[in-house]
């Protein structure tokens, strides 16, 4: 009972401020609804226990990359985006898209359900969750010996960042 | 769901609410009771006593956002950290030193990409 | 009503402790602000607020009250929405973090209910503090950009940079305290740290036997002096350069409000400190019967200062404070003879401990704030970036090898 009534409220504070983030006439609004839409999604988290990535998902996603995102958006001239038409020509393409992307994820839902292969993957939070315990040791287990070398992966991964945002941010390298 | 673990958080929530209420009450508590007598000249932004001139909201140095980028980077780094100390015992079992070598690698590679932005000047604000 | 009392026992109870722990540390803010001015005034050989009551101890009051009823002008082009936003979000972020701190390790009991001694016990309770943390740096960001004015503005993006490069610090620092004590929740980390080292020194963190974390500690207290914009990293309000920084479009209450965020968040950060490095509130003296006598230290403390507000308090030079400064004595020796009652006296350990170890740090903020000039900007970046980064990593890389060098013999 009340796990459904915080799904259904993060759940729809996520939509709810999504919509509104790509609504929103401002920049400056779409961050902060953006930063919402993050947050209820951590709840969404935090409710299916994974604690950790609640708390990841708060300090990486609202407190680092959306800082980015405000920072770019602060600067961006208001005047000149207040003015330009909210949704550009590629509104077609991407309603097109949209659509393809709604239908994908309908289909597999519809399919999973008919045939029952894929059930358990459709329906693992429900039936696992109230048997989980707080999943911080799990993920140390799981990251540090099963998926060692995608974790090193992911190490090149930032460094290969790091290099581009220093070849793309000096202007004299 | 067992009670026991969303009620944990609970008491953080009514905290928070309650810091929200606080904040929020001496904000409107101002507005409701503070002098107003609004002019023009009052509410031009502060610039040393002149009218202010052109638009504040102007593109800056790009440092700021190289800054932020790099903080991403490192703060992922820093998250990847925070598991791993978690079950750091559990993960050299025995003699192994498998945990601790494992660190030391991810560390290793991302220590090459901090030496790469020191030697580029990126870590330098004036350059 | 007693069966709906019983039902949401637990809620009402955790509602009172909000309420405490809330009011107290908004009083703790407001004279928190008279103490560093008490304090640097007698720093710099002066005296301080003494006006406005006896020792200017209703000087908070003053403030506020005057902050209350300035004029609040919104200066033109500012966002309104994000504007009001800004101070609301500081403030109320920094109120949070004191949620999650341990006060103490028994239960106490309220209503025939046994209650911990915090707020929130949470799993992973140190996570939560840096996910609040890194959430305050919107109050600044948005602060600056809302006012629609130069300075500000570039009050704010200086400020969000340095607080983001901080906080890098901050992070890489604890991870050795996670890998002493295996653990993300305040109170267990605490718990860890019960002990002596040598029979002597407490078995804190920062006296680890297996690794020390001085070094830990110092990264994480110059991080955390950033992270809350104090000397001398308090360039947002580098008066010279950039007026006040993010705030210079604010006034009235809205000024205030950052002002106490400020300083909730030096009162948490000083706790999170405590609690981490210094043993929160395990008392620095052995669990032994010898120094059984210890626990009458805050008994004693506080009589001793309620005498001294006697003795000073009859010669003080206004009628009025001939009053107030023995009735505030008298209060205090009631409050000794409480402290001393065997019921009373076990459970007040904990608190007395952790809040004379934030004291401790508060004074150590104050003090450094009458002693060191203000970094420039380019030193302090470098800083972060090029000393306090690598440090802390280092820390970490040697406090995982001695801890397999140590278990693993």
């Amino acid at each position: 009972m009340m796990d459904q009534i915080l799904f259904y409220f993060f759940g729809g504070l996520a939509v709810l401020s999504a919509v509104l983030v790509v609504t929103s006439r401002s920049a400056i609004y779409s961050a902060i609804f953006l930063i919402t839409t993050l947050l209820a999604t951590a709840g969404l988290y935090l409710t299916l226990r994974a604690e950790f990535l609640f708390a990841v998902q708060i300090i990486l996603y609202v407190g680092g990359i959306m800082v980015l995102f405000a920072f770019v958006i602060m600067l961006v001239n208001l005047d000149v985006a207040l003015h330009q038409a909210q949704f550009n020509r590629q509104r077609w393409v991407a309603t097109l898209l949209g659509l393809v992307l709604g239908a994908q994820l309908l289909l597999a839902f519809l399919l999973g359900h008919r045939d029952g292969a894929n059930r358990d993957l459709l329906n693992l939070p429900s039936v696992a969750v109230t048997q989980l315990e707080p999943n911080t040791q799990l993920i140390g287990d799981v990251l540090f010996n099963k998926y060692v070398i995608p974790f090193e992966i992911a190490s090149i991964l930032l460094l290969v960042a790091l290099v581009g945002a220093v070849v793309m941010g000096k202007k004299r390298i | 769901m067992s009670p026991s673990y969303l009620s944990d958080y609970a008491p953080l929530l009514i905290h928070i609410l309650a810091a929200m209420i606080v904040a929020g009450a001496l904000l409107s508590l101002s507005v409701l009771v503070g002098y107003r007598r609004p002019s023009r000249e009052k509410s031009e932004a502060y610039e040393c006593g002149i009218h202010p001139t052109g638009d504040a909201r102007e593109p800056f140095s790009v440092k700021f956002y190289l800054v932020a980028i790099l903080f991403i980077l490192f703060d992922v780094e820093a998250i990847f950290l925070y598991p791993w100390a978690y079950v750091f015992r559990d993960l050299n079992p025995g003699k192994s030193l498998a945990g601790f070598y494992e660190m030391l690698l991810y560390i290793v590679i991302l220590l090459a990409g901090y030496i790469y932005l020191w030697r580029k000047g990126a870590l330098d604000w004036n350059r | 009503m007693n069966g709906l009392f019983a039902q949401n026992a637990y809620l009402l109870i955790s509602l009172l402790k909000v309420a405490v722990v809330v009011l107290v540390l908004l009083t703790g803010i407001a004279y928190l602000t008279w103490f560093e001015r008490k304090v640097v005034a007698h720093m710099q050989s002066r005296w301080g607020p003494e006006r406005v009551g006896p020792y200017g101890l209703m000087q908070p009051l003053a403030d506020g009250v005057k902050f209350l009823f300035k004029e609040d002008p919104t200066p033109a082009g500012a966002d309104r929405f994000v504007y009001f936003l800004a101070p609301f979000l500081s403030l109320s972020l920094a109120l949070c973090t004191i949620a999650l701190i341990p006060f103490g390790p028994g239960e106490i009991s309220i209503f025939g209910r046994s209650t911990s001694l915090s707020i929130a016990e949470i799993n992973i309770s140190l996570l939560i503090v840096f996910a609040f943390t890194s959430l305050s740096v919107y109050g600044v960001a948005l602060a600056g950009w809302a006012s629609n004015s130069k300075y500000p503005l570039l009050g704010s993006l200086r400020s969000s940079a340095q607080m983001l490069s901080y906080e890098l610090g901050l992070t890489m620092s604890v991870v050795g305290i996670v890998l002493l004590s295996g653990t993300f929740s305040l109170r267990t980390i605490v718990l860890a740290q019960q002990g002596t080292v040598l029979g002597v020194l407490p078995r804190w963190n920062v006296f680890s036997p297996i690794m020390p974390q001085v070094i830990g500690f110092l990264c994480f207290f110059i991080a955390a002096l950033a992270e809350t914009n104090r000397v001398p990293f308090d360039l947002p309000e580098a008066e010279t350069e950039l007026v006040a920084g993010f705030h210079t479009e604010y006034a009235s209450f809205k000024f205030a409000m950052f002002f106490m965020a400020e300083y909730a968040a030096m009162v948490t950060v000083s706790a999170v400190a405590s609690v981490l490095f210094f043993g929160g509130w395990l008392s620095p003296f052995p669990e032994n019967p010898a120094f059984h006598f210890t626990y009458y230290l805050p008994a004693a403390l506080a009589a001793v200062g309620g005498v001294l507000l006697i003795v000073n308090g009859l010669r003080y030079r206004s009628k009025v404070g001939r009053v107030v400064v023995p009735v505030l004595g008298l209060i205090l020796l009631l409050l000794a003879a409480t402290c001393a009652l065997p019921g009373v006296n076990p459970v007040i350990q904990g608190p007395f401990w952790l809040l004379s170890k934030i004291f401790f740090f508060l004074f150590v903020y104050v003090w450094i704030r009458g002693t060191l000039p203000r970094f420039r900007y380019d030193q302090l970046m470098a800083f972060g970036w090029k000393v306090l980064l690598p440090v802390s990593l280092a820390n970490v890389v040697v406090t995982s090898l001695l801890i397999l060098l140590r278990e693993k013999r």
